[in-house]
């Protein structure tokens, strides 16, 4: 089952920007997209490690800070001709409340 | 007045150059109907084998595309052949039954690939190499299949070998000489060049003759006549090409070989002329687009009845249009009687040079590793200039005959305006500096459309960027190759975008998105930092900072490292730092754990390891300035102790220093910028090396710009000797405004200096005193106001702090 926890509100996330969320299963990159989608992901590169918060947000990827890899923030998939896979998190936007489900 | 009716039956290079002409001296003069057997309007057949190779795209070479004879009022014919020219009634017929009536006509029917006549020639997977449509059936099949072998060592040959390697085919090309090339180049070269080709993959059967294609429906294998058999699921015919003159001679048009033309490109019946590689002229056909062109520029000025020009025949170079291979061959080369050669074969560095004399003339030449000076030579050869003169150094090249330096700018300037730069359309360098100046040229593709220079085979296009550059100096916007976009997202160069940001007065990145019509909704990681700076570059204190599109470090204020923490580097003005300064570091690095403290190649002090949701409070505590360790800009001024301690010291190098540094921090650069400044030529600044670079002498200053110390060791150049300290910052800024307004985002000063040319960048920052002080006071202005980022009023600590659950 999934857990629910109410973590921010929309305005708090930067368009084309993140927050960083920490929690027991560690750091997760919450992004916010130009479009105004919210997307989760954990906050490790599949390359390195490289913390995906802190990439530039283009369209629904994102690029990893530290060596370019581009990650798509709707299931985490490292963009040919890279491969790997930052895990996603479900997430819920509710009025002005963004939720984000730990499973 | 009724107009004349043209009709041309083949719409290829020759044709279409003959219609662009013919336009240009008469556009009202006829009617004019063109019939293709091509889907396409008119593509430059030379780039199909950078096509094959996937350098260019089929979109990419267009040369006249179906709205161009729109506008011109022309009516265009695609996909039909002519079937049939009826010369007593003046008409020509098309395989599908149209028929149209002419008073002239212009045969421009190209030539047809030759075909080995050997059983299994019909087979599926036998290709010729000719046109878009060869080449898609080469690329599929690259996809599925494995082993391709070409017929025929010559230049079609291995450009086919070259593309199908590319793409990863396993490639053998099978020739009947003894090498390579053997029409253009000697035992030697060929050898050389079968060498380079094999360290790309290719395999060579020479001395081979094929004897059949063996394969039920599709290819399969070859055999030799010698028994011999290799795998083969492609074959690529590029044995040789025969002047397509089947139509003419059916009409009883009198052909030798190829359609037979006089001097004015007219055939045996004078209302029909003939030009490209269907003719057959003085007994010569040709199968390269400069003579081609030639002939078109005849043809269109007696077709537009100014009866001046005759076309004499043409002395033809090679070059080979292979990425990594330097060749080029022109004239005779094979020797004989009283033929004397100079030969330089330097087998270590893959050089080759040979040049053919006849009676104090040059007769041939042939270049293989190093082409530079391909140009001069071929000039030489076509003007049968008298070489007695300078016969001892022929062979170093054109820079061993007099005062020319060692950069390219000068090398193009050093030219004479006579001398041939394309040889493919017969642009002058004289004619290209003309166009550059009177019609206000900027770019390579604003020459190309003007001049047609570089515009064929593409490979005199460094050769018309020097004569950009030092035609316009700083105001050239150089390229690569065909316009090189800014990133995926659009096809606009990054001077484009930054002269409709200018022009537009664009302000946002949304806007100029929009206004340029961007592929992607917001970019990418490569093209928004760049429009970012161009925005606030082009429109100080008026276009917003995104700080969304910026990379972190600078969204940061800090270098982001392996572990995602940060790295903290304060300014220290030109090196000098104070025991409180010092204190307040240590007492930073206690209270927040800092595991290491680095004394930087910069002369300053880093801090690595700190956390991003700690960075405000460090910057609080050390309450020193931010260094810009992160940004594209102003990094370090180091400087030497100078004058005030140094008992060599003849200027105060270090005061100096400060005051750069306080003068043009917090300023955003296409790059990041380093300077340093030296009390005397000991030079323990390491001036020479800097982007900027400032010497002490004792009469005052010199100043040296675009050094780097890098990836690539660029010693500064000389700019300019000043008596005083203000002087320099005059100098230095303005220097500094001119990289920032015209180097493309992510150039350091020595690219953009390589490629604006020191003589224009001088006569810019140094000669012209007015443009000087403009070039400043636009900096200052951009500067004024520019604010500390670490300062707490400057910082939301929201944004770096993390959520919890
Ligand atoms: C800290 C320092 C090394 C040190 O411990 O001494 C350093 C560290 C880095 N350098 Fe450097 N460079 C440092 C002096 C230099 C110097 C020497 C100098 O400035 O006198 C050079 C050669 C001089 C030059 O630039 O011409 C230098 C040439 C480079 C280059 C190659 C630049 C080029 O265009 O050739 C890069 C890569 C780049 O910028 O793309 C680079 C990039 C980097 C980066 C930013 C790598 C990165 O992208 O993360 C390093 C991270 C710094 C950090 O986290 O703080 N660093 N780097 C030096 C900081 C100086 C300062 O006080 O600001
Ligand atoms: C892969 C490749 C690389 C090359 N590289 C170079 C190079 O680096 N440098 C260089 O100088 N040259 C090069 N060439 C040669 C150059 O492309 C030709 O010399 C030039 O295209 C010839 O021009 P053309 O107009 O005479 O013939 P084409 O360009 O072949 O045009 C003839 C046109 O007429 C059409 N046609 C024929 N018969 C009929 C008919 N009955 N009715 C209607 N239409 C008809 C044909 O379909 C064709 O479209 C290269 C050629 C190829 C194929
Ligand atoms: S040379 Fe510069 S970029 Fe390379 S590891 Fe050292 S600090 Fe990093
Ligand atoms: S860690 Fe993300 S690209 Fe290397």
């Amino acid at each position: 089952m999934d857990n629910w926890y109410k973590v921010t509100t929309l305005a708090d996330i930067p368009s084309s920007g993140s927050r960083v969320v920490k929690t027991r299963q560690g750091d997760i990159a919450l992004f916010r997209t130009a479009g105004g989608a919210v997307f989760a992901l954990r906050d490790k590169c599949p390359h390195k490690c490289g913390p995906l918060s802190q990439g530039i947000v283009c369209g629904n990827h994102v690029t990893c800070p530290l060596h370019g890899w581009n990650i798509c923030l709707e299931n985490g998939l490292a963009a040919a001709p890279d491969v790997g896979c930052a895990r996603p998190y479900p997430v819920r936007v509710e009025g002005e409340a963004v939720y984000l489900a730990l499973g | 007045m009724e107009k004349m009716k043209l009709v041309m039956i083949g719409n290829g290079m020759a044709g279409a150059r003959t219609l662009e002409e013919l336009l240009k001296l008469a556009p009202d003069l006829y009617e004019i109907a063109v019939f293709g057997a091509e889907p396409y309007a008119n593509y430059n057949r030379i780039l199909l084998s950078q096509v094959l190779s996937g350098e260019q795209t089929v979109r990419s070479i267009m040369l006249n595309d179906v709205e161009w004879y729109a506008g011109k009022g022309i009516t265009l014919h695609l996909n039909r052949r002519v079937a049939k020219i009826n010369r007593a009634n003046r008409t020509v017929q098309t395989a599908d039954g149209e028929i149209a009536g002419y008073d002239r006509l212009i045969i421009a029917t190209g030539s047809t690939p030759i075909i080995l006549p050997v059983p299994g020639n019909d087979l599926e997977g036998v290709v010729a190499f000719r046109s878009i449509h060869d080449v898609d059936a080469m690329i599929e099949a690259s996809a599925r299949l494995r082993h391709a072998v070409v017929i025929g060592g010559g230049l079609l040959g291995l450009e086919a070998a070259y593309g199908l390697l590319s793409r990863g085919m396993d490639v053998t090309v099978v020739h009947l000489a003894e090498w390579l090339m053997e029409r253009q180049l000697d035992r030697a070269a060929g050898r050389m060049l079968q060498k380079s080709l094999e360290a790309k993959g290719g395999k060579f059967l020479l001395q081979k003759q094929t004897e059949r294609i063996l394969g039920e429906g599709r290819a399969r294998a070859i055999r030799f006549t010698d028994g011999a058999e290799i795998p083969a699921d492609l074959v690529v015919m590029a044995a040789g090409i025969r002047p397509n003159a089947a139509l003419a001679e059916a009409a009883g048009i009198h052909c030798n070989r190829g359609i037979a033309v006089n001097d004015t490109m007219q055939t045996y019946d004078p209302r029909i002329y003939a030009v490209g590689e269907c003719v057959s002229h003085r007994g010569v056909s040709y199968g390269l687009v400069a003579p081609l062109f030639e002939m078109a520029k005849v043809c269109a000025n007696h077709l537009a009845r100014l009866g001046i020009g005759r076309y004499t025949g043409s002395v033809v170079s090679t070059k080979l249009k292979v990425t990594g291979i330097d060749l080029f061959s022109a004239g005779d080369f094979g020797g004989g009687e009283h033929a004397e050669e100079i030969v330089m074969h330097d087998t270590a560095s893959g050089i080759y040079k040979k040049l053919v004399i006849r009676g104090n003339k040059l007769a041939g030449a042939i270049l293989y590793g190093n082409t530079v000076d391909s140009a001069w030579y071929y000039q030489l050869l076509r003007d049968g200039r008298d070489i007695a003169g300078i016969r001892d150094s022929l062979l170093l090249g054109q820079n061993h005959l007099g005062n020319t330096g060692h950069q390219g700018e000068n090398r193009a300037a050093a030219m004479p305006d006579s001398m041939e730069v394309c040889g493919c359309n017969g642009v002058t360098k004289g004619c290209i500096v003309k166009a550059i100046k009177e019609k206000g040229l900027f770019t390579l593709n604003d020459v190309r459309r003007h001049t047609k220079a570089s515009a064929s085979c593409g490979s005199c296009t460094g050769l018309v960027e020097q004569i950009l550059a030092s035609t316009l100096g700083g105001a050239y916007a150089p390229q690569t190759g065909a316009a090189k976009p800014l990133c995926g997202c659009t096809e606009l160069t990054h001077e484009d975008v930054r002269k409709a940001i200018r022009e537009e007065k664009l302000l946002s990145i949304p806007q100029t998105m929009q206004f340029l019509n961007w592929a992607t909704p917001d970019g990418c990681a490569a093209c928004r930092p760049a429009l970012n700076y161009y925005l606030i570059c082009a429109w100080p204190r008026l276009a917003r900072d995104d700080p969304q599109s910026r990379f972190i470090n600078e969204r940061a204020h800090a270098n982001i490292q392996k572990d995602g923490t940060f790295s903290v580097v304060p300014r220290m003005y030109g090196g000098i730092t104070s025991p409180d300064q010092l204190r307040r570091i240590a007492d930073v690095a206690d209270k927040y754990r800092i595991p290491t403290v680095k004394v930087t190649g910069g002369q300053r002090i880093d801090l690595f390891g700190v956390k991003k949701e700690d960075l405000p409070r460090v910057w609080a505590d050390l309450d020193m300035p931010s260094g810009y360790a992160y940004g594209k800009s102003l990094r370090t001024v180091k400087t030497c102790v100078g004058s005030e301690w140094c008992r060599f010291g003849v200027q105060n190098s270090t005061q100096l220093g400060i005051d750069i540094e306080l003068a043009f921090d917090r300023m955003w650069t296409p790059h990041k910028l380093k300077i340093a400044v030296s009390g005397c030529p000991r030079n323990c600044a390491e001036a020479s090396i800097k982007d900027v670079g400032v010497i002490g002498v004792d009469s005052g200053w010199e100043i040296y710009v675009g050094g780097n110390g890098g990836i690539k060791t660029e010693v500064a150049q000389f700019l300019a000797k000043v008596k005083t300290g203000d002087e320099v910052m005059e100098h230095v800024g303005a220097f500094i405004q001119l990289y920032r307004e015209e180097a493309r985002y992510l150039d350091r000063t020595a690219h953009y200096v390589g490629r604006a040319g020191m003589d224009t960048i001088k006569q810019r920052v140094v000669q012209d005193t007015a443009n000087r002080r403009a070039l400043y006071d636009r900096l200052l202005y951009a500067l004024e106001g520019a604010k500390n980022p670490w300062a707490k009023e400057n910082v939301n600590p929201r944004e770096f702090a993390a959520l919890a659950i």
